[in-house]
């Protein structure tokens, strides 16, 4: 081929390596001082690009084209970096000592509120921004035509590179950003300001955030899907990068970019896979990350943690009563409630199992979807390609996602923390990506359609009963799991590891089996998933779900068994009643999280257990 | 005498710093030996290596006549050595009991059984471990509730679950009371020496050194400054330069005095 066809995709890689870069340095820099991973990033670029759109039109009349335009980007990113502070006052103040789990989903409440937001005041369709004044036409490079504007953004990454060293070494605010990335208790020792240190850092991220946004908005139309489909790469670059390193950023950003370039013309349908197989590579070799350093924590325990206690008689016959009306339930209730019931068994089992490895593993997933998914798909693939029944398709499901956790948990359980939760929402993409884009085999977007119960089953109930009792006794099993050996070992190596490790315990070994049991499990919610909707898509396992199953656990508390089976139970009947009637339910779910993570860090199931234990002890 | 730990020229770097400079000691079947010397002198970092956490760059590992090194730490645990840290680490969120049945489950090779409640294993032999370190009666409260002194004391339990040979104790009285100290290291001698188990610890109290040592080494930056009896460290004018200093030399004398 053509050299100078390649020193053009080079260039093409170049362009977007410094977009990736000032969404993830923005990113990097936060997570450094704040040690928040912030899924509001971006929202953050998202909104960049809206308020540029806004902006330039009433600018450009006003001022003229070059002026106008050229103004009205860095008015927006300023503009963004004030919403980044409002966020910070707001929310970010009151979790800094919370754990990982709830930074995270915190940050994605506010995803999803901004997401509600946009929508409302700019519409659900892509705006085109104008033409950047001054760089509008092509300059021709080895005979190739090269759109001007593109030498305007490769030249704005280095710019900006130069810009924060500046900042980081020149600055007696960047040498206090950079001390604090090192340790910021000691400089909270030292008497520094931290409150207001934090706030500036989140201007200048979202700044930078905003700045990207807006730039881009020559080359991409403004549209409500650019926050996630951005995050997810930035979380890769800055990874990558090792978390709080802007030169890691850096560097990442122009991997990721120039394999993508390339990429695409040696194997089109990778391009979505490849930044997290990139990444999963680089944390088998470098589990920090390029320039990265290791966090010390060796302790993954939730803040109201108590020992486990065996079920007391009341508590007992509380359950075999709930056994008992579900057992008759579908006598006196119609169809659409029995399928409402049978659905929450379905994500009660997907809750509890990704509380097995999250509540007593201390493992944060952030794609337990991707085993959901796998399941699900695993069974319906079976039915469609190879016209197998249900019973074989739901034995299958199980294998499917078990497989698939045994292979990605291989690899999850040798980092620990923020970086473990990154890997597992790397994993779910790849998963996600693969069920996206190979149409061919999973029908892509629209999924597979037709996958129903075999004759027997087909009867509402019948399946109602067929669900309670799959998804009844893969929770018995994880239950009894959690008492017994196996689950105290995963909840001894998450309070200490040390402890764990000075007495025999192997513990990566047994957090990968607990991975690829919780995987197998959510398989099965999968697989019996599938059979009661007739059909499966991506969105069983992008992102969101895996967000519904965390707000699940949230929702019922993290620190008792019994949590993710109400959060569950809670969480679909509110889906089912509250989303037809909003148009709203992505802003409403976002303030659930947010009310959850900030006033109810127990959940529902804790907060009565605590209620109730101090009434005992009262009396 | 039989040697149960050998350790042979271990020596570790940190970047430019040497931390442990060719050191060499062997510590004998039922005796306590103590590693002291003044902060930064390698201690912990030669605790660190015999105990697995910490690879060495060069030397030997002997337990027992069987070469350990850089066998990591659950290895080393399996053959025979139990552990305490300088920070005491224990299960918080398990009760008492349950923390030191922990250790006979895993002892006991029953850490992947997916049926049987773990509450209910080797609970006597838990409550037996708990009673004789004198916390038996916290046996059900949250471990991580305890107060410190008593925290260590339900790590030391652990660390005696599966019968040691030998016990690695890091500063075991750190961050302890004056009173609490005292108690906790002379019911850790009087235990080690019931049942021949030779324990290797650092400690900075003095008090509680030669009170209760058989043999000590002395470290200072990493190299061995002198090794032997409590009575031949404390004569040895070096280490009086260099570490126990004049207040360091009277507390000596007095516990040996209060010993004999």
């Amino acid at each position: 081929m053509d050299p100078a066809f390649f020193f053009i995709q080079f260039l093409s890689g170049l362009a977007s390596a410094s977009n990736l870069f000032l969404i993830a340095c923005g990113l990097t820099i936060i997570f450094g001082v704040t040690r928040i991973v912030n899924f509001a990033h971006g929202s953050f670029y998202m909104l960049g690009a809206y308020f540029a759109y806004t902006l330039t039109q009433q600018m450009m009349a006003l001022l003229g084209d070059a002026l106008g335009f050229w103004l009205a980007l860095p008015i927006a990113a300023v503009a963004v970096g004030l919403c980044a502070v409002v966020m910070e006052l707001i929310l970010l103040r009151r979790i800094y000592r919370s754990h990982e789990l709830f930074q995270l989903l915190a940050t994605f409440g506010v995803v999803l509120i901004v997401q509600d937001l946009v929508q409302e005041v700019w519409g659900p369709e892509e705006l085109f921004g104008p033409r950047a004044p001054g760089f509008t036409s092509f300059v021709v490079i080895f005979g190739f035509r090269f759109p001007e504007y593109q030498l305007v953004l490769i030249a704005a990454g280095p710019l900006v590179l130069g810009a924060l060293w500046l900042l980081f070494n020149r600055t007696r605010w960047g040498t206090l950003v950079r001390a604090a990335t090192q340790d910021r208790e000691m400089v909270g020792a030292l008497g520094v300001n931290q409150a207001r240190l934090f706030t500036g850092v989140l201007f200048l991220g979202g700044f930078l955030a905003g700045l990207a946004g807006a730039l881009q908005l020559p080359v991409e139309p403004a549209n409500p899907f650019m926050d996630v489909n951005i995050i997810a790469e930035a979380f890769v670059v800055t990874v990558i990068g090792g978390m709080g390193n802007v030169l890691g950023a850096f560097l990442a950003a122009l991997i990721i970019a120039q394999l993508q370039a390339f990429g695409i013309l040696v194997f089109p349908e990778i391009t979505l896979v490849l930044p997290f197989l990139v990444m999963a590579l680089v944390l088998v070799v470098r589990p920090w990350g390029l320039l990265g350093k290791p966090e010390t924590s060796t302790s993954h325990g939730f803040a109201g943690d108590r020992p486990l206690r065996p079920l007391s008689r009341t508590q007992q016959a509380l359950v075999a009563a709930l056994i008992a009306v579900l057992l008759l339930l579908p006598l006196v209730v119609g169809e659409y409630s029995q399928k409402l019931a049978l659905e929450v068994f379905i994500y009660a089992l997907f809750a509890f199992s990704l509380n097995f490895i999250m509540g007593a593993g201390g493992m944060v997933s952030f794609g337990h979807a991707a085993y959901f998914g796998l399941g699900g798909y695993g069974a319906a693939l079976l039915v469609h390609h190879l016209g197998l029944n249900m019973e074989l398709a739901i034995l299958a499901a199980p294998i499917a996602a078990g497989l698939g956790a045994l292979l990605f948990g291989w690899f999850v359980v040798r980092l620990s923390g923020v970086y473990l939760a990154m890997l597992t929402l790397a994993f779910a993409q790849i998963v996600w990506s693969t069920a996206f884009q190979w149409v061919e085999l999973t029908g892509g977007d629209n999924g597979l359609i037709g996958i129903w119960p075999s004759q027997w089953a087909s009867d509402r109930t019948v399946y109602y009963y067929l669900t309670l009792l799959v998804c009844g006794a893969a929770i018995a099993f994880l239950w009894r799991a959690s008492h017994a050996p196996f689950g105290y070992t995963l909840r001894a190596g998450r309070d200490s590891t040390v402890r764990a490790d000075a007495i025999g315990i192997d513990l990566k070994r047994h957090q990968w089996l607990a991975f690829a049991l919780a995987g197998t499990c959510a398989g099965i919610a999968g697989g019996m998933f599938v059979f009661s909707k007739g059909n499966i898509d991506p969105g069983s396992l992008a992102i969101p779900t895996s967000v519904d199953a965390l707000v699940m656990v949230l929702l019922g508390g993290i620190q008792t068994l019994t949590g993710p089976l109400v959060g569950g139970a809670v969480f679909h009947l509110l889906e089912a009643y509250i989303l037809p009637l909003t148009d709203y339910w992505r802003a409403f779910l976002g303030a659930v999280i947010l009310v959850l993570v900030i006033a109810f860090p127990m959940g529902l199931a804790g907060f009565l257990r605590d209620r109730l234990t101090r009434e005992e002890s009262a009396s | 005498m039989t040697a149960v730990l050998e350790v042979d020229d271990l020596r570790k770097a940190f970047g430019g710093v040497v931390a442990v400079d060719r050191v060499s000691f062997t510590v004998e079947a039922g005796k306590l030996f103590a590693i002291i010397g003044p902060n930064g002198a390698g201690k912990s970092t030669c605790f660190n290596m015999v105990g697995g956490q910490l690879p060495p760059d060069a030397g030997r590992v002997r337990l027992g006549g069987e070469d350990i090194t850089g066998l990591p730490p659950r290895r080393i645990w399996r053959l025979g050595v139990g552990r305490t840290f300088q920070v005491a680490a224990t299960f918080t969120a398990m009760t008492v009991v349950e923390n030191v049945q922990m250790a006979f489950i895993s002892h006991r090779r029953r850490l992947r059984a997916l049926i049987p409640a773990a509450r209910r294993l080797y609970r006597d032999e838990a409550m037996a471990v708990l009673e004789r370190v004198g916390v038996a009666d916290q046996a059900e409260r949250q471990c991580g509730l305890l107060a410190y002194g008593d925290i260590k004391r339900v790590e030391l339990a652990i660390a005696l679950a599966h019968e040691p040979r030998l016990l690695l104790m890091d500063e075991p009285t750190a961050g302890m009371a004056a009173r609490e100290r005292i108690d906790l290291m002379a019911l850790t001698a009087e235990i080690v020496r019931e049942r021949g188990i030779s324990v290797l610890f650092t400690e900075h109290d003095m008090d509680v050194v030669f009170a209760h040592a058989d043999t000590l080494l002395v470290l200072d930056r990493g190299r061995t400054v002198a090794t032997g009896t409590p009575q031949e460290v404390r004569e040895n004018p070096e280490v009086q330069r260099i570490y126990l200093g004049g207040a360091g030399v009277a507390a000596a004398q007095r516990a040996m005095e209060a010993r004999a």
